[in-house]
């Protein structure tokens, strides 16, 4: 049990900002009015996603200076649940983006980049579906994957700041204190963070754990 | 004198303009007042427990394949 902490913070985390992040005090702004509570939401998946890919190229990095396959399971299965975490926060953002700018898509910076990052990631698992050779796959797609994951900055921190965004915080610097965020989301906004982070963690530990049993009986028979 | 007490007349107006513009965001205050958004809470609260749960009966599945395969 004292070994799952984690996962148990993850699910208090969660939980708290669901409850609290529907009855809790939320400025009221024009254009945004309530759906400024998806804050909790639909952001904490991006930073769960940012932080899961970061894990992802750890490992990648990891193996290239060990050769050691757990390091490629472990990045791939990460890679795999970031990017579901990533398309989370794609389907939430344009159903959001629907009713606050009027269009389920709109042709701003973080939007293309964040389509654009996902195709990149999407090019990671069919690299790894087209080499057979075990070690030679790991170690291509750890390559790749350092290359995919500073596209990943470039294009969903740096860019979106150096152009005007419809993302609030862009064109200069994302400050969280201009309007957006209050003491009182803060202290929702931040839990949902490192909850969502937690729960995506603990699905690459299951991804992870599933992977190299599988791996195991493949080896023994 | 008289175009100060224009500047500050304009000013008032565009001050109190602003506020009511404010306070006329529309918000869920009905949805709040009637208490049926603890609804929505508790439903969102139970489809997340489930999958907690489902995902804690994973973790164990797996747990025990792991124990198997050390055991051999």
């Amino acid at each position: 049990m004292l070994k799952n902490w984690w996962k148990i913070l993850a699910v208090l985390l969660v939980t708290y900002t669901i409850i609290e992040g529907f009855l809790g005090k939320v400025p009221a702004q024009p254009i945004l009015h309530e759906t400024i509570r998806n804050l909790y939401f639909h952001v904490p998946m991006w930073f769960a996603m940012m932080a899961i890919m970061l894990g992802s190229v750890v490992y990648s990095i990891k193996y290239l200076s060990s050769s050691d396959i757990n390091h490629d399971i472990n990045a791939a299965q990460s890679a795999h649940v970031g990017m579901l975490v990533g398309a989370l926060g794609l389907i939430t953002g344009s159903v959001w983006a629907r009713y606050t700018w009027g269009a389920w898509w709109v042709a701003d910076t973080k939007l293309n980049g964040a389509a654009i990052t996902t195709l990149i990631y999407l090019a990671y698992f069919v690299l790894r579906g087209s080499v057979d050779e075990e070690q030679k796959r790991a170690r291509v797609a750890a390559v790749y994957n350092i290359f995919a994951y500073v596209m990943l900055i470039v294009f969903l921190m740096i860019l979106p700041r150096m152009n005007d965004s419809l993302h609030p915080g862009n064109g200069g610097n994302p400050g969280f204190n201009k309007y957006d965020l209050d003491s009182n989301m803060r202290m929702v906004f931040y839990p949902a963070v490192i909850g969502w982070i937690l729960l995506a963690i603990w699905i690459v530990n299951l991804r992870v754990r599933a992977e190299k049993i599988k791996r195991n009986l493949l080896m023994n028979n | 004198m008289k175009k100060n007490a224009a500047l500050f007349t304009f000013l008032f107006l565009s001050i109190s303009g602003y506020s009511q513009q404010n306070s006329n965001v529309e918000m869920a205050n009905d949805l709040y007042l009637s208490g049926k958004i603890y609804v929505v809470v508790t439903v969102l609260s139970i489809i997340f427990i489930g999958i907690v749960i489902y995902l804690i009966a994973l973790d164990r599945k797996i747990c025990k394949l792991e124990k198997e395969i050390n055991k051999k």
